[in-house]
């Protein structure tokens, strides 16, 4: 039978001085995964992008629990998104999307 | 108690004291509960008094880092002794084989680190790491270049880190991470620096008591060495006055 697929969900606080748009956010996440594990790796990872906020500087993404620790070295080896150096920081990872969306507020503030 | 975490090494431009603060600034909003920041041996008194402030202020402790810099054994021995007395961590940049064997014999020096760009540079291999297992030396790793070096560079340090790690574990040298950041922007907070170290080899676990109890250790060490009340290892005075 095959297994359920875990999930984990991370809030990750885009640190720019330039808020960058989505689309630089995820080539700049995708391509970090790439370079440090390659294509392999990142199909592992079963990445996607649920929510992009542009103006409060935070995206929610869901990748497989399995591959949790690649996307967060990942993460953390972004240094430049579009043509903006910038940093990522890993907020909160929880297991389902409405646990996370619960503790938003008292991470962000409302 | 929750564990602080530590990022011994930031080195900010000490005379820019705007830089200085800003990167204090984003340890402290990052999670961070202490400091290292690296001074020169002739920096003024009232800057590192200044520079106290600006982080008690932020609520960290600030910790008082020297980085060395010797040419060879001798140079290290002149350096030791001139600076061990004045600050709470010593880390020398072992540049050569010969000043990783000698910083490694030596129970001054807290740290060992070596070239943050150039992998071929990287001196600690087992002799090394028997040596520093002896005598309490541990092996920093600054994060930065993981982030910032690309390419065949980064490939490179990759593996020269990763095969530091086996052997730092192998003998039972304590392993410290810093970030060796100069500018905000290249900081991380903690947990992500743990995370980062996956790709290192070394697992959550150690990675997280790399980043808070192997430095805490070496600042408690160090403080009740640099207190007054130290005599000799092992001795310290626990009493003063006219009735003893």
């Amino acid at each position: 039978m095959l297994e359920k697929t875990r999930r984990r969900y991370i809030l990750a606080k885009i640190d720019c001085y330039n808020p960058p748009h989505e689309k630089d956010f995820q080539n700049a996440l995708l391509s970090s995964i790439i370079r440090l594990f390659g294509e392999y790796g990142a199909s592992q990872t079963d990445l996607s992008l649920i929510e992009y906020n542009y103006e409060r500087k935070y995206a929610i993404v869901r990748c497989s629990h399995k591959a949790l620790p690649i996307v967060r070295a990942a993460m953390a080896a972004v240094n430049k998104i579009g043509s903006y150096e910038a940093a990522i920081h890993v907020l909160l990872v929880s297991g389902t999307l409405k646990a996370l969306r619960r503790k938003i507020p008292t991470i962000l503030g409302a | 108690m929750k564990k602080p975490f530590i990022d011994l090494h930031l080195c900010p431009p000490i005379n820019q004291i705007d830089k200085v603060k800003s990167l204090i600034e984003k340890s402290a909003e990052l999670g961070y509960g202490a400091v290292g920041l690296t001074f020169q041996a002739d920096t003024k008194g009232e800057n590192i008094e200044q520079i106290k402030k600006i982080c008690k202020d932020a609520g960290l402790d600030p910790i008082l880092r020297s980085d060395l810099s010797p040419k060879n054994a001798r140079d290290l021995l002149n350096m030791l002794r001139k600076v061990r007395r004045i600050f709470e961590v010593i880390a020398v940049y072992c540049g050569s084989k010969e000043v990783a064997i000698q910083a490694a014999k030596d129970q001054r020096v807290d740290l060992l680190f070596f070239s943050q760009s150039d992998p071929k540079k990287h001196f600690f291999s087992t002799s090394e790491a028997k040596i520093a297992s002896e005598k309490n030396a541990a092996l920093e790793i600054n994060l930065a270049p993981l982030i910032y070096l690309e390419g065949y560079l980064r490939i490179r340090l990759l593996n020269v880190l990763r095969r530091e790690v086996l052997t730092a574990t192998k003998f039972g040298v304590p392993i410290i991470l810093s970030s060796g950041a100069s500018s905000p922007q290249m900081l991380r907070k903690p947990e992500d620096y743990v995370f980062l170290t996956y790709l290192i080899g070394l697992d959550v676990h150690a990675a997280k008591q790399a980043i808070s109890d192997n430095p805490q250790r070496i600042i408690e060490r160090n403080r009740r060495k640099l207190s007054q009340n130290y005599v000799c290892p092992g001795v310290y005075l626990i009493k003063r006055g006219k009735d003893c």
